[in-house]
């Protein structure tokens, strides 16, 4: 597969009818591992990284899970390619950066991706939309162990996978889930959830993961530490803060409503004004209105079937999706003038809300 | 105590033993009075041992210069990158990592996921050579029916076996 046939083609993230989830946008996991004999890539020199590149990248592309994929090293994909692929959550934006000797190895639904000398040799993971952390373990699982039947792991069995960094010692797992949060937002509990979630060994961050804000209600959560318990318990404790925070989500909307429904009808209501008449609108503003139209689909104001629609909308206002669907390069500036009309054509289409009979 | 202990920082006899229990789990040092002055022990408002290990053992001065022997990876290129060098530093860089992971990580061991088949992999090699073995010695000491049965169980073993890591 080509890099524009994949750009091009239904991916897990952008094709998400199948998602029944009021909060849990997608779920992920990503494992790291390294190979034995070879210095990690941030000390290895250029031929080093080459070398190991082409043992894994032939490694990764020969399992049946990665046919038909694409496998392609870094440096022959250009800017806008790069950040859509960031924008798709299907690779990081550390992994942009690498001038030499690093690659991508991505599936066909693109829901299974493997970079190749970013911090770590090997980063696999494994996402899905929704919260399904068993089924995105066991696939996850699978994969690496079948990996590792060609590539010898560097493993201690005292400090487990070992790699670059001492922070993703042990499992070299990271599990996380995407969340909508709208109405801990509007309620201004978020910054408690932080605190709390922080205490319980979670880490929150945004959109994009670290650094990143958190336009449009949506925050990534998962696990902080890696070494001292196994994958199973570290999943079945992220679980369990996750279903407390999906509680806690309902509640505030149920909340919301019975306080004060007209302060959230008329921000629902006027996002639908704004995206269907609007001519300028950055991605941030973009996102915080798609959010509350999603509330909106979650609270009955809009039928369900346009959530497929909203979900996608999060990943295709994004700058790079902006330009690409555009064909070229644009500034700041222009790409507002594009994403609103993309948008107001979508919205145009788009039955006007219904307020007479909210469920929460 | 026949010897003395000495300074966890210097090599001057200690006097100033101290324990504290930072995230439920015991630490001791033992210092000299200088190096207790100079890292202010002796003033408890603000004191934490878990700062004094980070610190001690993230500072090159007191334990010299840990260098990994298969990349050539220091501690000073640590404390600069925050990574290691490859996967032999950790049996080199073992003493002043600990007290970092258990600030780090939820304990300080894994109990997690094993690579199964890589250690198969070793089970299976090592009957594979065995049977090689005792099939040359059969040849050679012309005790056919066991050389025989030791190239069925070589063949069948092979097939079990599956590909060959690339």
């Amino acid at each position: 597969m080509k890099i524009n046939e994949l750009i091009d083609s239904h991916s897990e993230l952008t094709d998400t009818s199948s998602n029944r989830s009021a909060v849990v946008l997608m779920t992920r996991i990503r494992l790291a591992r390294n190979l034995r004999k070879h210095p990690f890539p941030g000390w290895a020199k250029d031929a080093q990284k080459r070398e190991i590149r082409e043992q894994c990248m032939q490694a990764v592309a020969a399992l049946p899970q990665m046919k038909r994929g694409l496998a392609i090293p870094v440096e022959s994909l250009d800017e806008l390619q790069k950040q859509i692929l960031v924008e798709r959550h299907l690779i990081s934006r550390e992994l942009c950066h690498s001038k030499t000797g690093s690659g991508i190895i991505i599936n066909k639904d693109q829901s299974c991706v493997v970079m190749v000398n970013e911090e770590d040799h090997l980063r696999i993971q494994v996402l899905r939309v929704g919260f399904q952390f068993k089924k995105v373990w066991a696939t996850i699982n699978t994969l690496d162990s079948d990996l590792e039947e060609h590539l010898d792991y560097a493993f201690s069995p005292k400090l487990g996978y070992l790699s670059a960094c001492p922070t993703n010692l042990g499992t070299g797992m990271r599990a996380s889930a995407m969340m909508h949060l709208p109405a801990l937002v509007i309620s201004a509990q978020m910054e408690k959830v932080v605190r709390a979630v922080g205490q319980l060994g979670m880490v929150v961050r945004g959109l994009f993961g670290e650094g990143s804000d958190a336009s449009g209600s949506i925050f990534q959560i998962s696990n902080q530490t890696t070494l001292g318990e196994s994958e199973e318990q570290i999943i079945k404790h992220l679980h369990g803060v996750l279903t407390t925070i999906v509680d806690q989500e309902l509640n505030a909307r149920a909340k919301l409503l019975e306080t004060d429904p007209k302060k959230i009808y008329d921000k629902i209501g006027r996002a639908y004004g704004i995206l269907q008449n609007g001519y300028l609108l950055n991605s941030g503003e973009a996102m915080n209105l798609l959010s509350l139209i999603r509330l909106g689909i979650d609270l009955g104001v809009y039928a369900d079937t346009q959530r497929g629609l909203i979900d996608r909308l999060f990943i295709e206002c994004q700058p790079g999706h902006v330009q690409h669907a555009a064909k070229g390069a644009f500034e700041p500036g222009q790409r507002d003038v594009l994403r609103a009309e993309r948008l107001r054509t979508e919205f145009a289409k788009m039955p006007p809300p219904d307020f007479s009979n909210t469920t929460n | 105590m026949a010897n003395p202990l000495k300074c966890d920082l210097c090599v001057q006899p200690a006097t100033v033993h101290l324990t504290q229990i930072v995230n439920n789990k015991i630490h001791k040092v033992d210092l000299c009075e200088a190096c207790a002055q100079a890292k202010g022990v002796t003033d408890p408002s603000g004191f934490s041992l878990a700062d004094l290990l980070l610190k001690s053992s993230l500072n090159p001065e007191p334990t010299g210069d840990i260098r990994c022997e298969s990349c050539g990876f220091t501690q000073q290129d640590f404390k600069k990158t925050g990574r290691f060098g490859c996967p032999s530093c950790y049996n080199f860089f073992g003493s002043f990592l600990e007290p970092m992971l258990d600030t780090m990580h939820n304990g300080i061991a894994h109990t997690g996921k094993i690579p199964q088949r890589a250690q198969e992999r070793k089970t299976i090699d090592e009957r594979l050579n065995q049977l090689e073995t005792d099939l040359n010695l059969a040849i050679k000491a012309e005790r056919y029916e066991d050389a025989a049965r030791f190239r069925d169980e070589l063949s069948q073993a092979r097939q079990t076996a599956g590909p060959k890591p690339l």
